[in-house]
């Protein structure tokens, strides 16, 4: 399993601020995660349609498409930061 | 080894107790300050700041970290306020206390463009005629962060 949590439009597009889904066979990068999670449902499907607007974090450190991902992870997927 | 100081916080910061908390210290000559508050707009009402626990404290850590290994540093205090704050409230805080002047105020100016684009923090606006919007991300804000990789020779 592995939990991805959604912040800021993503969380309110998805629906949803975290869920915990089972990783599918084959799915074992970053950038496969998220064609997989915007297959779920239409919300999802919107809130990721455009990976140019996404940023994420695996265990809490920035991430790219080609980072690994494995069971047991924390994936987060946000937009760009704008704190200060 | 630099006296470190982070929080994520919904309180207001007290800046003159943070102030004294690191002026004390034997060897700090200058102090470099900055402080962002929520700046007026057309119709905004307040800005609502969200982050990512566990990993915006890290990500403080690692940012003042990188500071602490360009310039020497005997402190280094970053608040930065979450929640709903209305107009001019302060929203963060970041002091850096040298020996000298230029460390202090160039890591004063690094941990703020740092945090900009690397700690997990996100601002919506909220409007007079209740709406809202999510503040989109600047690209002046990635080029202010990105100026510090360039070698200063």
């Amino acid at each position: 399993m592995i939990t991805v949590l959604y912040f800021a439009w993503v969380r309110d597009r998805v629906g949803t601020d975290a869920e915990t889904l089972a990783l599918p066979a084959g799915v074992t990068t970053l950038g496969a995660l998220l064609t997989h999670l915007a297959s779920l449902s239409p919300r999802h499907a919107n809130a990721l349609a455009r990976p140019e607007l996404l940023r994420a974090a695996v265990n809490q450190l920035f991430a790219r498409p080609e980072t690994p991902i494995a069971p047991g992870d924390e994936i987060a997927i946000f937009p760009p930061l704008t704190g200060g | 080894m630099t006296r470190l100081k982070i929080s994520v916080q919904a309180a207001d910061f007290d800046l003159a107790a943070e102030y004294a908390a690191i002026a004390t210290q034997p060897g700090i000559g200058g102090i470099g300050c900055f402080i962002g508050q929520v700046r007026a707009g057309s119709d905004l009402i307040s800005l609502t700041l969200e982050h990512y626990p566990g990993m915006t404290e890290k990500a403080l850590h690692a940012i003042a970290h990188q500071a602490s290994q360009r310039w020497p540093l005997h402190a280094i205090t970053i608040i930065h306020r979450i929640g709903t704050l209305t107009i001019g409230q302060p929203i963060v805080l970041v002091l850096a206390a040298a020996a000298h002047r230029h460390a202090a105020l160039s890591a004063t100016q690094f941990l703020i463009d740092w945090l900009k684009t690397d700690a997990p923090f996100w601002k919506q606006e909220r409007f007079s005629d209740g709406g809202s919007h999510w503040v989109e991300a600047r690209q002046s804000d990635q080029q202010a962060r990105q100026a510090w990789d360039i070698p200063l020779g």
